[in-house]
């Protein structure tokens, strides 16, 4: 009996285990968090007030943020949407920063100091066009605070205080391609082309947007590339043959243009000339091959040569550090040395700053940079420059040294994988990075103190301090419970980082010499990593291998690089530029003898291309070659295909390597009812404890599972847009569960009324996906388990006794299934960007689904909340089982967020690697920002907390012996009483 | 445990109280346009943004989000948000904002007459007069770290353990002096005819064989 109540006590304590939580002051214990930005678009420095100097800066991932110029840290980031592209930032009143986004259509002010949106303006307009922000500089005097904004067509005036428009004015009608807009005090000027040689000028007011003046030019000649504006009523462009270049002058109404040939500028130079992008006063640069020419126009409007660069990496916009002296920094390379150079518009001669930097290699070429001047003691300009380098980190350099440098290129994370740490060699002793017993004693006294609370607010500091720098946690090598890894990140860049798992620092990064931008390589892109040799038994010795695959463009056909690092000190250990495209890579379950992984690369034309390129890989796959398959989902057409490897290729040479690929089957979605919009499968690498689960009237259902499984959403044409964009009786949601190998429909299901986005993770035999419900109007969660019913009749003993069971027989994907599914749906409260499982070494401990919520929080979610036997009023028996009364939307509670009050910006995917310690799973959150934690499912049933408190557990040993003498003392003077009556 | 009694109680005091601030849902298809309407709206958060330009840090990083993130906005200082440009439809709006949970709205833009605008909450069903959004409750990411009792101590393995002994040392003697001294004597020769007790004769059914 009494064991019976202990059971059900501790089911009764595992049941209630449906949060796990984590105190406040455990923050940072196991998890860590990193904000980043992305690379930095534009920056403007805001250093004039005695304050805080700081500089605000726009980047590719939409960030809108304030950063100290003294460390480098965040005062405050905005996340814009993902459409919310920004086009333009600024100061405006001093006190407000002006971000324009959405091609031009939205305006918004944000507090400086603290970064509170102050106001935003909707810009209205039809056209698409360029945007231009412009915000008047040093006009202190005038009250009005124009802020003028060209986009969609339309130039509107926009008062800087509280956002109002005050005029809009539509050039869409005149069809101009609007490039400049030059404010003077009365009037504004308005220039650009209409069509490629009929250049106009407007002259409106000020105060109300009035057309007072409208003149135009028609050049004899077409023009190439966008006009740029050089001085107040200068412009220069290119002719349509790139070999002139004219000068536009506008003069007090008057246009009128000169001509000059490139080739009487400079002799010796051939090639095509681009004009570009500057902002110099009286000065424009002129890019032919690699070589950047300085060209002065004068006030008479004569172009003069001023100087001629080769290597020149990258120049800013003018600044104005006095009345009439505007400077602009370059930069340029001399062997592997980078020169920065500050010199003055108008005089070219005198260097102002000239200095040599040391940048690291592995950042790259600089990409852009901005400077910004301060006054030193002696009264002469010193200068700062903020680099945005090529692998996207940002560094602030002054008096050639590099102040502070964020790594920003880890805000696009566009793959991860992880490594072990090397074992602990037996030749570096424990002792000496733990602490001595003393010290050891008194951490776990103070503890102690704590958990009794008793502790003075020193000592809670203390304990804090001594949680927090645990030695433990960041050291390079690999531990018994196998939480310490290293997180291996591919950014969009190219570069790879290796993170700590213990505190998140970047162990090692490498920028890949194949995915650097070049002549050949225009625009790389990382596309993969995956582990590609993990050393297990045999080759111990040898450090484990990663596999990076990048394309040198966005398109299918662009040529792809294959580049193999060392995983514990990033060491490029070969790199391949691969003839054939890539479309699909897929590890393969076999390694050769020295742990290689096998890896198939699909081209677009359907070859199967095998990785490495060894004789024995061929040996190996050649005995398997009637097990590989593979799918493809053709989404344009609605088409899933399934493949086989057919023979080698048959190009002008047998190549061994490279196979033909059979069709086994397709399945043709009908494309007037169904579109795919998701699909996922199981993970390859995923590990199932049990087949089996028994009910709670001692039935046994046998779980199907499959690794050729793969789910499919399909939704209705008219539906697969956003939500607002259709309405309940057009849309409804097909799922399907599709077996790979022999593309069998193993269940079909419909959604009426129902609409994408669809999020879904498959895990053992059951998908649990995310999508909304038009009808309710909300989102809904449904899970399905497909069970096995063929082997469900080997639940009768004497089958098992007589031996006549099939659980022996092969399981093979060519046998036709019996199978049963079951569903159930849940509504679900917010929108979500990703969802995964939980992973555990064996896959014993009980599974949480981790939601990653449209607030950029983690949710973990137990996965006995979706559960397709869930009914309204479990018996008693379905209870004791942890079964959980049918409710119909899932709690969110709120002390499960795993990210707890953190956010991680922009999130964008969730990764789970199992650790050693069967309880517990890893879990990488990866965005704008990054966050790692450890989760326990179950709770940690397999070793202590933290929070073990050693010093009680001593404690209570003592108490024990000292009770133990007491009594005995007092036993034996009882008995001797007894004796003595 | 304490975590759902927790939420419980915070669900039971779910605060419906509106303000009498001057906010309505706006509406008006934007001059100038022909496409879209906008949508008008206020987030209050309770005990935040009826002073002007005093909020806090946390009130500047609320965002609105439409549909599902198809577009971002963020409050001004008085909590006010708007999306321009909405096409008629029914749309969902979501309020991300840390430490507070709030329920998604169900907005119709309607195309017939046009402006009209109707909200209701989804998590509840309610419909709002007004659009202004309130948390349904706050959220609270940690768990509370409960004060020192003597009950923690005593709930604790540890705590069992010295109860289970204490037990052992000071009600057992008691019990042996209830029993029946001669039943007493038997067990007492039996326990000498056997020698040293082992735990076989401890379990009930082994010492009656």
């Amino acid at each position: 009996m009494a064991i019976r109540v202990f059971l059900t006590l501790l089911l009764f304590l595992s049941l209630t285990n449906l949060v796990s939580s984590i105190y406040e002051d455990q923050v940072g214990l196991m998890d860590w968090h990193q904000q980043y930005i992305g690379k930095v678009k534009h920056a403007v420095f805001h250093t004039q007030k005695t304050g805080r100097k700081r500089v605000l800066v726009s980047t590719e991932e939409n960030v809108v943020a304030s950063l100290d110029l003294r460390h480098g840290e965040i005062f405050w980031r905005h996340v814009l949407g993902t459409n919310d592209v920004v086009d333009g930032i600024d100061i405006a009143l001093g006190k407000y920063v002006i971000t324009l986004s959405s091609g031009g259509s939205i305006l918004r002010a944000w507090n400086l100091p603290d970064g509170q949106m102050v106001w935003e303006s909707s810009l209205q307009g039809s056209k698409e066009s360029k945007s231009i922000l412009n915000i008047p500089k040093n006009l202190k005097a005038d009250k009005d605070d124009l802020i003028l904004v060209y986009g969609k067509g339309h130039l509107h005036a926009i008062s800087g205080i509280d956002g109002e428009i005050l005029w809009r004015k539509d050039f869409a009608s005149d069809s101009i391609e609007v490039n400049h807009i030059i404010q003077s005090p009365e009037v504004i000027y308005v220039a650009g082309f209409v069509g490629s040689s009929k250049f106009y000028v407007y002259e409106l007011n000020t105060k109300n947007g009035e057309l007072l003046k409208n003149n135009h030019i028609t050049l004899p000649f077409g023009t190439f590339g966008e006009s740029l504006s050089v001085s107040g009523d200068k412009f220069v462009v290119l002719d349509d043959l790139r070999s002139k270049i004219v000068t536009i002058n506008f003069n007090n109404g008057d246009i009128n243009y000169n001509q000059k040939q490139i080739s009487d500028l400079v002799k010796d130079l051939s090639g095509q000339a681009v004009i570009l992008p500057s902002r110099l006063p009286g000065l424009f640069t002129l890019k032919i091959n690699s070589n950047v020419l300085f060209i002065k126009i004068t006030n008479e409007g004569e172009l003069v040569l001023v100087d001629k660069i080769d290597n020149a990496a990258a120049f800013s916009n003018a600044l104005s550090i006095s009345e009439n002296q505007h400077v602009f920094a370059f930069v340029q390379y001399e062997d592997n040395k980078i020169h920065l150079s500050v010199k003055d518009v108008n005089d070219w001669n005198g260097d102002l700053l000239k200095e040599d930097l040391v940048v690291d290699h592995q950042r790259g070429n600089i990409e852009k940079i901005f400077i910004n001047n301060y006054v030193r003691t002696d009264r002469s300009h010193g200068f700062r420059a903020l680099m945005v380098m090529e692998d996207h980190s940002l560094l602030l350099v002054q008096q050639g040294e590099i102040v502070w440098s964020r790594e920003d290129g880890l805000a696009s994370v566009v793959d991860v994988t992880t490594s072990e740490l090397p074992v602990e060699k037996d030749g570096v002793s424990v002792a000496k990075v733990e602490q001595n017993l003393f010290e050891w004693l008194k951490g776990h006294a103070l503890k102690l103190k704590g958990t009794l609370m008793i502790a003075s607010p020193e000592d809670k500091v203390a304990i804090q301090k001594l949680r927090l720098r645990s030695s433990e946690k960041s050291k390079m090598t690999r531990d018994h419970n196998g939480f310490r890894k290293l997180l291996i990140v591919l950014t969009r860049a190219g570069k790879v980082f290796a993170l700590h798992t213990g505190d998140g620092h970047v162990v090692w990064s490498t920028a890949l010499h194949t995915l650097r931008k070049s002549e050949e390589c225009e625009h790389p892109v990382g596309l993969n990593i995956y582990q590609w040799q993990v050393p297990h038994h045999h080759a111990l010795d040898e450090n484990p291998s990663i596999l990076v695959i990048g394309r040198c463009g966005p398109s299918l056909t662009a040529p792809t690089v294959l580049s193999f690092l060392d995983a514990y000190t990033g060491k490029e250990l070969n790199s391949l530029s691969l003839a054939h495209t890539v479309a699909r890579v897929i590890p393969l379950p076999y390694t050769d003898s020295t742990e290689q992984r096998l890896h198939l690369i699909i081209d677009v034309n359907k070859h199967a291309y095998l990785y490495p390129r060894t004789p024995e890989a061929i040996e190996i796959l050649k005995r398997e070659f009637s097990n590989v398959y593979w799918y493809s989902v053709e989404v344009d057409n609605g088409v899933i295909r399934g493949h086989a490897l057919k023979s080698n290729c048959v190009h002008e040479v047998v190549d061994e390597y490279c196979f033909v690929s059979r069709d086994l089957w397709s399945i043709v979605f009908p494309s007037e009812s169904e579109k795919i919009i998701a699909t996922v499968t199981r993970k390859s690498n995923e590990v199932v404890h049990t087949q089996a689960k028994v009910m709670t009237d001692h039935d046994v259902l046998y779980k199907y599972i499959s690794k050729n499984i793969l789910f499919v959403a399909n939704a209705a044409p008219k539906a697969s847009g956003e939500i607002g964009t259709a309405t309940p009786e057009e849309a409804s949601l097909v799922i399907y569960i599709i077996d790979t190998v022999t593309g069998r429909i193993l269940h079909r299901m419909t959604h009426h009324g129902c609409q994408g986005p669809v999020h879904a993770v498959f895990s053992e035999n059951w998908v649990v996906y995310h999508y909304f419900n038009l009808r309710a109007h909300r989102h809904e969660m449904s899970v399905i388990e497909v069970y096995d019913q063929s082997r469900a009749d080997n639940k009768d003993i004497w089958k098992f006794v007589l031996g006549k069971h099939n659980l022996t027989s092969p399981i093979s994907s060519y046998y036709r299934p019996e199978i049963s599914a079951k569903s159930q749906s849940y509504f679900f409260t917010h929108s979500v960007k990703a969802i995964e499982v939980t992973s555990t070494a064996k896959g014993i401990t009980s599974k949480q689904l981790l939601i990653g919520t449209i607030g950029d929080q983690v949710l973990a979610l137990d996965k006995r909340f979706l559960d397709p036997r869930r009914t309204l009023n479990p018996s008693q028996a379905e209870k004791e089982e942890g079964i959980i009364p049918l409710t119909d939307s899932l709690p969110i509670i709120s002390q499960s967020y795993i990210t707890h009050s953190l956010k991680v910006e922009g999130l964008r995917g969730i990764i789970t690697v199992p650790a050693k310690l069967e309880s517990t799973s890893l879990v990488f959150a990866y965005g704008v920002d990054l966050f790692f934690t450890q989760i326990a499912p179950s709770r940690t049933y397999d070793s202590l907390t933290e929070d073990f408190s050693y010093a009680l557990l001593l404690l209570t040993i003592v108490a024990l012996v000292a009770a133990l003498f007491i009594t005995w003392v007092l036993s034996e003077r009882k008995d001797l009483q007894e004796k003595w009556r | 445990m304490a975590s759902f009694t927790k939420s419980l109680f915070l669900f039971l005091f779910i605060q419906f109280t509106f303000s009498l601030f001057p906010s309505s849902i706006a509406q008006s298809p934007t001059p100038g346009s022909s496409e879209g309407y906008t949508i008008y709206g206020r987030v209050k958060i309770p005990g935040f943004g009826t002073k002007e330009f005093s909020l806090p840090a946390k009130v500047s990083n609320v965002k609105v989000i439409l549909n599902g993130g198809q577009r971002v906005s963020f409050l001004r200082p008085d909590g006010y948000f708007s999306f321009h440009n909405v096409p008629a439809g029914t749309h969902l709006i979501e309020v991300a904002a840390t430490g507070y949970f709030f329920s998604p709205v169900r907005v119709d833009v309607s195309a017939r007459n046009p402006g009209k605008i109707q909200a209701a909450l989804t998590e509840n069903r309610r419909g709002l007069s007004e659009f202004v959004l309130e948390p349904l409750k706050d959220e609270q990411y940690y768990e509370i770290r409960e004060p020192f009792s003597v009950m923690s101590i005593v709930k604790s393995p540890m705590g069992l353990m010295m109860g289970f002994m204490l037990i052992v040392v000071f009600l057992m003697p008691k019990l042996m002096e209830n029993m029946d001294p001669e039943e007493m004597k038997r067990a007492q020769e039996e326990m000498r005819s056997q020698g040293v007790p082992s735990l076989a004769n401890l379990l009930p059914g082994a010492a009656r064989s």
